[in-house]
């Protein structure tokens, strides 16, 4: 028998779970329209294949995956595409957001299921695509796409694989009852996962509370993998709590579990990789647990994703009078629904519609009298109620010291708040708004940096004109220098001239150009190519001339106009000058061809 | 359907502050019985008179503060720091002597740093201490014990005691912590054969004081509504100074363990000084720290201070360190290595 190890802190909620648990899954029906949010996942939202108006069966792909991390949308039954538009959507932060309409036809019909062929289930690729392809994100609650968790990447071998079947929220029974009912799927589907993993033990974690489901499973599984029970304890459904409970071994800060080689998957997640590879069936349906005592029927339902939950919530028989809150998942850490327009997702796992009684307002925060109830609650080990203090005073470094960003945001804290604080609410807002600031800081970094190089740029064209300033009226100067000689040389003695001739480099040089210009002349007539050919190197040099000058224009921003003025005839000049140089060529070209 | 919009978590524990305080209020009965047993009901008096001044203190400076008064006064707050406050008060005091400890603790100690959660220091022990450096001899003198004294005050006498103080005389008597601290030429042997009021451990009377608060910061411990920590360590270290000092009853010892753990407010100052979660370390390392300190701190200013006890000064300069030690026992959170390393 293995040992289970413990972890710091934990609470524990009345379970009510008897609630839902009292009839077997049942299948929700297929509602008039279905709306389908493009991101039901982590990651990039799907980008839609299909055009409004567009017939749709059951099974076709929607949307397609947007890259790595994404994951598709398909039909969930037969019917037309109505619309592609943002509607509300369950997400804590209440926007709509794009999704496909999809008006029902109740035919409910299905293009051919394509299982993945027994010779393709060997290549690690072909599963994986096939579950990306499936549209599969993690069912527990987080939606991270399963493909990428089942990619961990060269270098990281995979020891353990975990299989979460904890649910340790309260009121939640949905992978309680896939377990009783879906023994056998959920083993098939976990064989598949390890199959692309390769690791060396496979756990199913269950916490003792579903005695049914651990007989099920443990029915069902076989010698190649463990189904471990340990206490009931929230938050142990945790990816990190679980790993601490099943290995004794805690995941690194800031690190994924692959770090430690291990992947946990949910129980959902399983069966669904199970469907889509032995079956061919994409995820279009998910067991959802709809419970309070608003609802006249709890239990646990079949449900298309896309319902509606008003229309979910009617079936199960709630009594809109007396629900006092919409919340999607469990009462730790669920997020209230703004309206029941909002559509069952990929990782929709419970409807929780309490009445007032049941779970009451939350009366006003009173001070923190700093007792250390939340410190003993919380599974990561943080101080909460310093958190709480430094996060009313905005001190960011001392919240990230205080490892902020290790929290999981379980809620255990404010469960146990003698003062009713918000705490979770805190500390959510504490990191957006730190992140914010990351990203502030960036850009401004970037900024400077851009700055600085255009500075550093501006200097050295400053300096470079500077330069060949200095240098003209260098030479201007030796010029006028060597004339001034030159005449005293020439009052000096008529056998002076020779050497005064020598001793003038410019007059020299001159002499030498016309000499040069005169034998390129008497050239030019005897090859014309040859003159087509300097010609239109001269052009190209005056043409890269323009291009500088005009770039010295446009970098020129200082203020003086007369700079700018004569930068710009600067550039009009070099045009005349191209513009001859051109209308030269051209000639030559055309006496060459003449001659020709 | 109307729908409320509240983030998570949903769900909440039964605990609320109000509950906490009138736990605490509870935990106070056994040994506030055993004083009123052995002192009379002078105690009685002075935690009614004292929380009567405190709750008009709090809900002026509420009001001026413009809080709600009546919400926050229903956190209980005010009347647990008056009934800590008059508990340490010796019985029979003056109703101005109150009053002026109620001023210090709920005003000074408390509203004036923003109240419930917001003083650093213990607001009881503030009021207590700013009595005894203002008004010694009315702090220092204590009832006698049954037993000891002719007969002990009733009601009517305790009343008069705090209202007519000039037409009030009872009787009073050294504190066993008095006896042992003026003590310097005979061994523990001879002074306790020489003082009745000694009894056979922490004093006549105080010693049943002493297991009455016991009892109640047994039953708060079990009750959750503080950890062991602080309480345990305090206990602990003073026990182990008075052993490292006890020099087997010498005139120069400084008393038993069993003495210094059964005298004085050693119980009242663990289980219901130590513990106010406010103004103390914060993390159970920090916890321990923070009690064990004040535990030597509470037998260096017993055996080598002035004062009538050590609680209320050990208490409040390690309330002055509670930041520094949480600063050094930050526990190491989830996924981070030992000894703070990344």
């Amino acid at each position: 028998m293995r040992r289970v190890h413990g972890f710091h802190g934990g609470v524990h909620p009345p379970e009510n779970k008897a609630q839902s648990l009292a009839a077997p899954i049942r299948p929700a029906g297929i509602p008039p329209q279905l709306i389908l949010p493009l991101a039901q996942h982590i990651g990039a939202p799907a980008q839609p294949v299909v055009r409004v108006g567009q017939a749709v069966r059951g099974g076709e792909l929607l949307a397609e995956a947007d890259g790595f991390v994404s994951v598709p949308v398909h039909a969930p039954t037969s019917g037309t595409v109505s619309a592609i538009e943002d509607r509300p959507v369950p997400h804590p932060s209440g926007l709509p957001a794009p999704c496909i309409v999809i008006d029902t036809d109740g035919a409910d019909a299905w293009a051919p299921p394509a299982p993945l062929p027994e010779a393709e289930r060997a290549d690690p690729t072909k599963l994986r695509e096939r579950i990306q392809g499936a549209g599969i994100a993690g069912m527990g609650g987080a939606g991270f796409p399963t493909a990428v968790k089942l990619s961990p990447g060269p270098g990281k071998a995979i020891e353990t694989l975990i299989i979460n079947g904890t649910e340790c929220e309260p009121y939640i029974t949905a992978d309680d009852t896939l377990m009783r009912e879906r023994a056998s799927e959920l083993v098939a589907g976990t064989r598949i996962l390890a199959d692309l993993l390769t690791p060396r033990e496979i756990l199913i974690g269950i916490e003792d509370n579903k005695p049914e489901a651990i007989a099920a499973v443990r029915a069902a599984a076989g010698s190649d993998m463990e189904v471990v029970v340990f206490p009931t304890k929230y938050p142990s459904g945790g990816e990190k709590q679980l790993i601490e409970i099943l290995l004794g071994k805690q995941v690194p800060s800031g690190g994924i579990p692959a770090d430690i080689g291990v992947v946990c998957q949910n129980v959902g997640t399983a069966v669904a990789v199970h469907e889509a590879v032995a079956l061919g069936r994409p995820l279009v349906s998910r067991v959802t647990t709809v419970t309070g005592e608003a609802v006249a029927h709890p239990g646990n339902y079949e449900v298309l994703l896309g319902t509606p939950m008003g229309w979910l919530l009617e079936r199960a028989g709630v009594d809109p009078a007396r629900a006092r809150r919409l919340v999607m998942g469990g009462p730790m850490m669920g997020f209230s629904i703004p309206e029941p327009a909002c559509p069952v997702v990929k990782t929709t796992n419970c409807l929780l519609v309490p009445t007032e009684a049941e779970l009451p307002t939350p009366p006003p925060a009173q001070a923190c009298i700093r007792c250390g109830l939340c410190a003993e609650a919380c599974p990561a080990t943080l101080l909460p109620q310093q958190l709480y203090w430094f996060a009313q005073g905005k001190e960011y470094d001392k919240l990230e010291g205080h490892n902020l960003f290790d929290c999981i945001e379980c809620g255990a804290c404010s469960y146990v708040c003698p003062s009713h604080i918000p705490l979770v609410q805190y500390y959510r807002a504490s990191k957006a708004e730190i992140i914010a600031r990351r990203r502030e800081a960036e850009k401004a970094d970037h900024a400077r940096e851009r700055f600085e190089a255009r500075q550093a740029r501006m200097e050295r064209l400053a300096a470079e004109r500077e330069a060949k300033r200095a240098e003209r009226k260098k030479a201007a100067e030796a010029k006028a220098k060597a004339k001034a000689e030159a005449a005293a040389s020439e009052g000096a003695g008529a056998d002076g001239t020779q050497a005064a001739a020598a001793a003038d480099p410019i007059q020299a040089a001159i002499e030498r150009a016309k000499a040069r210009k005169a034998a390129l002349a008497a050239g030019a007539s005897d090859e014309p190519a040859d003159q087509v050919a300097k010609l239109a190197a001269n052009v190209e040099t005056i043409a890269r001339r323009l291009a500088a000058a005009r770039e010295k224009l446009d970098a020129y921003d200082g203020g003086e106009a007369s700079v700018a003025e004569a930068l710009k005839r600067g550039v009009e000049k070099t045009e005349e000058k191209l513009a001859r140089a051109e209308a030269e060529l051209r000639e030559a070209r055309e006496g060459a061809s003449e001659e020709a | 359907m109307s729908l409320l919009r509240i983030t998570s978590p949903h769900a909440h524990g039964p605990l609320s502050t109000t509950r906490v305080m009138q736990t605490v209020l509870l935990a106070t009965l056994p040994g506030v019985a055993a004083l009123v047993w052995f002192f009379g009901p002078g105690v009685l008096v002075n935690i009614a008179v004292t929380s009567f001044f405190a709750i008009a203190f709090e809900a002026a400076a509420l009001k001026l503060r413009g809080r709600p008064v009546l919400r926050t006064l229903d956190d209980h707050s005010a009347v647990v720091t008056a009934t800590l406050l008059a508990i340490a008060l010796p019985p029979y005091s003056p109703w101005w002597l109150l009053a002026v400890g109620a001023a210090a603790s709920i005003l000074l100690a408390k509203q004036l740093y923003g109240g419930l959660g917001y003083n650093p220091f213990n607001p009881a022990m503030v009021g207590y201490v700013v009595l005894l450096i203002s008004f010694p001899v009315q702090m220092t003198t204590w009832a006698a014990p049954r037993g000891l004294a002719p007969e002990l005050p009733g009601l009517l006498d305790a009343l008069r005691a705090c209202f007519a103080p000039a037409s009030f005389d009872g009787a009073t008597m050294a504190t066993p912590l008095d006896l042992l601290r003026q003590n310097s030429d005979q061994s523990l042997a001879a002074l306790y054969a020489a003082s009745p009021q000694l009894g056979a451990w922490g004093g006549v009377g105080w010693q049943w004081v002493s297991l009455g608060f016991l009892a109640g910061g047994l039953w708060m411990l079990y009750r959750g509504i503080f950890t062991w920590h602080a309480p345990v360590a305090m206990l602990a270290a003073l026990a182990a100074m008075a052993a490292l000092f006890y020099d087997g009853g010498a005139p120069g010892s400084g008393g038993s363990p069993l003495f210094h753990l059964l005298s004085g407010a050693t119980m009242f100052g663990a289980f219901f000084i130590v513990t106010d979660p406010v103004s103390s370390a914060v993390s159970t390392r920090g916890r321990l720290v923070y009690g064990a300190l004040i535990g030597v701190l509470i037998y260096l200013i017993r055996t080598r201070g002035n004062y009538p006890d050590a609680v209320a000064f050990a208490v409040l300069i390690m309330n002055f360190a509670a930041p520094f030690i949480d600063y050094y026992t930050q526990p190491r959170s989830y996924g981070h290595a030992r000894g703070g390393r990344p």
